[in-house]
């Protein structure tokens, strides 16, 4: 699904050159749920939002279910966001004059999708997060768990290959970090390939695979046991 | 573009802060009000001016002997002479491009003795001894019966038309007037006609429908002038200025006169085109001021909407981020931003545009109530014409205030968006 060659990224800072990525190499399969760990600046957001298409790497390649990802125009780039990717954001995200439901349909409408259809597509995905309820409310009427929930709606509402999330539990108690992560491990199963971002031990346990980055390079590449998130709520 | 999704999109930010949304608008709202009003002021003087004029036939001018200035020929300056009736058909031999030449005599008239007699009334008026074409030069309505014509003229019979104030003057209410007789210098007139002048507002038409007008020959015959014109009203035709014509006119008086051709101060006239031109040219200035000032005007409220923009698309820099990671293309960004100052720049300009017509309404019925003094000013409004093009120079004005703001959104990236907060 994701196929990663010798990726290198750096920042320009004035006059400083930071090399943040030096060389990355990573496969990753349809259905994998892959946790990307590594300390504070160590270039873990910089690697997903590669990954994400919001920005560009220096060098590599990187193939996107088979579909390689340089030198995209700003519109292909859009495109390639909406129908193959669904972000998850530490601080949600959520647009705060717009409704639950009006907010996880956000990615159909720039589907070019009906009004009707998509309210009816977003309703299905608030359902499945356990929010129906919640539709007409405004994100700052939500929990910190609820928005999370909100936000995952909106990234499974385009029906995307790929979940990028990069600490979707850095904002949340430790009972509602398990609450999301139950939710994600759901989503798993049924087969959609996943990428977490955490610092957090307990989190990267619950997915099926850590990757550990330090200085720019990939120092460890493992297949965990996955530890399901509903046992310990 | 404009889908109902996109009605909502605008509707949903505009919304989202109503203070700021109202504030931004007021400087559009206010430069198209001023903008409005000051057209319709200019419209407004140009009408009060006009309406003195509407009706006139204005390529035309009077022209009326003087004592001559040069001594010529044998004779001394300073010598008085009268224009002839000859020298009508001289000019309109002579001269090519005119249209109507009027020969007219008057007597009496306003702070003159009592000239005009009916029954125990009496009354000072202006009597003309005119031709039937006269009412093609000045304007006025027929109100009951008839206008003098040829055939009275033929016959020089004793007939007159009256202006209706010498009705108000002269005859009870209700009282039949055709048919009657008025008695002028001890000369007896049937009344074949009532007459309004036409085009002057209020006390104007009391003061100018003082008036008769009896057939030219009759008028001759009866005040024994004879074979002398008074003066005379001349209309040029429309492929000439009676401007540029006059001088032609002049040496054929001239010359029928025996003055010398030099002498500018034996022949008086007044040239109504030239006033009007005049006129006209100052109307076109005040007019090109009123457009200056309400577009700088309304060039400062597009800025403030701009600015505005420009800071909301800042602060919405997050939302932008997040909306293009959802697949929003920088064009759907652009022009969402466009869109919403296009519709808050109309929807402003259009409340704008609605509170001057509405002041304007409220002028105009003020001004209907106090018609009778002569000011200068009649019906301050502005056409279709004017309305169509303020709201071409909004749409014009929304797109630029919007098109830095829309430029800036998409111009930082995606990421950086996203990491701002
Ligand atoms: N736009 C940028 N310009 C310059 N330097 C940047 C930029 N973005 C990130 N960096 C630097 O790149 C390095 C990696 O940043 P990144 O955000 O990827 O770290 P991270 O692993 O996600 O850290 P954290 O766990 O704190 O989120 C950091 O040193 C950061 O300061
Ligand atoms: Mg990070």
């Amino acid at each position: 699904m994701i196929k990663i060659e010798n990726l290198h990224k750096s920042y320009q800072t004035g006059a400083n050159s930071l090399h943040v990525l030096k060389g990355l190499n990573l496969n990753i399969k349809e259905g994998e749920l892959v946790s990307i760990m590594g300390s504070s600046g160590s270039g873990k957001s910089t690697f997903l939002n590669i990954l994400g298409i919001l920005d560009e790497a220096d060098e590599g390649k990187y193939l996107l279910d088979g579909v390689p990802i340089k030198n995209l125009s700003e519109k292909k780039a859009a495109n390639y966001r909406n129908k193959f990717l669904g972000f998850i954001f530490q601080s949600f995200n959520l647009i705060g004059y717009k409704s639950a439901i009006d907010n996880v349909a956000l990615p159909l409408y720039y589907q070019g999708m009906k009004r009707a259809e998509r309210l009816d597509r977003a309703m299905q995905y608030l359902e499945k997060v356990g929010l129906a309820d919640w539709a007409t409310h405004l994100p700052n009427q939500l929990s910190g768990g609820q928005k999370q929930r909100i936000a995952i709606a909106r990234a499974l509402a385009s029906d995307p290959k790929v979940l990028l999330a990069d600490e979707p539990t850095g904002a949340l108690d430790t009972k509602t970090s398990y609450e999301i992560m139950n939710l994600i491990q759901e989503i798993n199963d049924e087969g959609k390939t996943i990428l977490v971002v955490t610092h957090e031990e307990d989190i990267a346990e619950m997915t099926k695979r850590i990757v550990h980055l330090r200085d720019g390079v990939i120092i460890k590449d493992t297949p965990v046991q996955q530890k399901r998130a509903l046992d310990y709520v | 573009m404009f889908n109902r999704d996109q009605w909502d999109e605008i509707l949903e930010s505009l919304s989202s802060n109503w203070f700021r949304t109202i504030m931004t608008a007021f400087g559009v709202f206010w430069g198209i009000f001023i903008l409005v009003i000051l057209l319709a002021a200019g419209n407004g003087l140009g009408n009060g001016v006009k309406s003195n004029f509407s009706g006139l036939a204005t390529n035309s001018m009077f022209m009326w002997s003087q004592p001559t200035s040069i001594s010529y020929g044998g004779l001394n300056k300073g010598r008085r002479y009268n224009f002839k009736i000859g020298d009508v058909d001289a000019i309109k031999r002579n001269v090519k491009g005119l249209k109507i030449v009027s020969p007219r005599n008057r007597l009496g008239g306003f702070g003159g003795d009592n000239n005009v007699q009916r029954g125990l009334k009496k009354g000072a008026f202006n009597v003309y001894g005119d031709y039937p074409q006269i009412i093609e030069q000045q304007p006025m309505d027929i109100t009951a019966g008839r206008f003098i014509n040829q055939i009275d003229i033929d016959n020089e019979r004793k007939v007159a038309v009256i202006g209706y104030s010498v009705v108000n003057e002269l005859y009870t209410a209700d009282e039949e007037i055709l048919g009657t007789y008025v008695k002028i210098n001890g000369v007896n007139f049937q009344v074949i006609g009532v007459y309004e002048k036409k085009g002057m507002r209020g006390q104007d038409v009391e003061e100018a429908s003082k008036e008769i007008i009896v057939p030219f020959s009759t008028y001759g015959k009866a005040f024994h002038t004879g074979e002398d014109v008074g003066f005379m009203s001349i209309t040029a035709d429309d492929d000439h200025t009676i401007t540029e014509l006059k001088q032609e006119v002049f040496d054929v008086i001239k010359k029928r006169h025996r003055i010398a051709p030099e002498d500018n101060r034996a022949v008086g006239n007044f040239d109504l085109y030239q006033q009007f031109k005049k006129i006209n040219g100052l109307m076109t200035t005040l007019n090109a001021v009123a457009y200056f000032v309400g577009i700088l005007v309304l060039l400062s409220g597009i800025i403030g909407i701009s600015n505005i923009m420009l800071i909301v698309v800042k602060e919405r820099t997050n939302e932008i981020g997040v909306r293009r990671a959802l697949g929003a293309t920088p064009w759907s960004i652009k022009s969402q931003v466009l869109s919403e100052s296009i519709f808050l720049t109309i929807i402003a300009g259009m409340a704008g545009i609605s509170f001057a017509t509405g002041v304007l309404w409220i002028a105009n019925k003020y001004l209907d109530q106090i018609e009778s003094d002569s000011i200068m000013f009649a019906d301050p409004s502005v056409g279709l014409g004017a309305i169509i093009t303020a709201l071409l120079i909004l749409v014009v004005s929304g797109l630029l205030a919007g098109f830095i703001p829309a430029q800036n959104a998409i111009k930082i990236k995606p990421v950086d968006a996203l990491r701002t907060e």
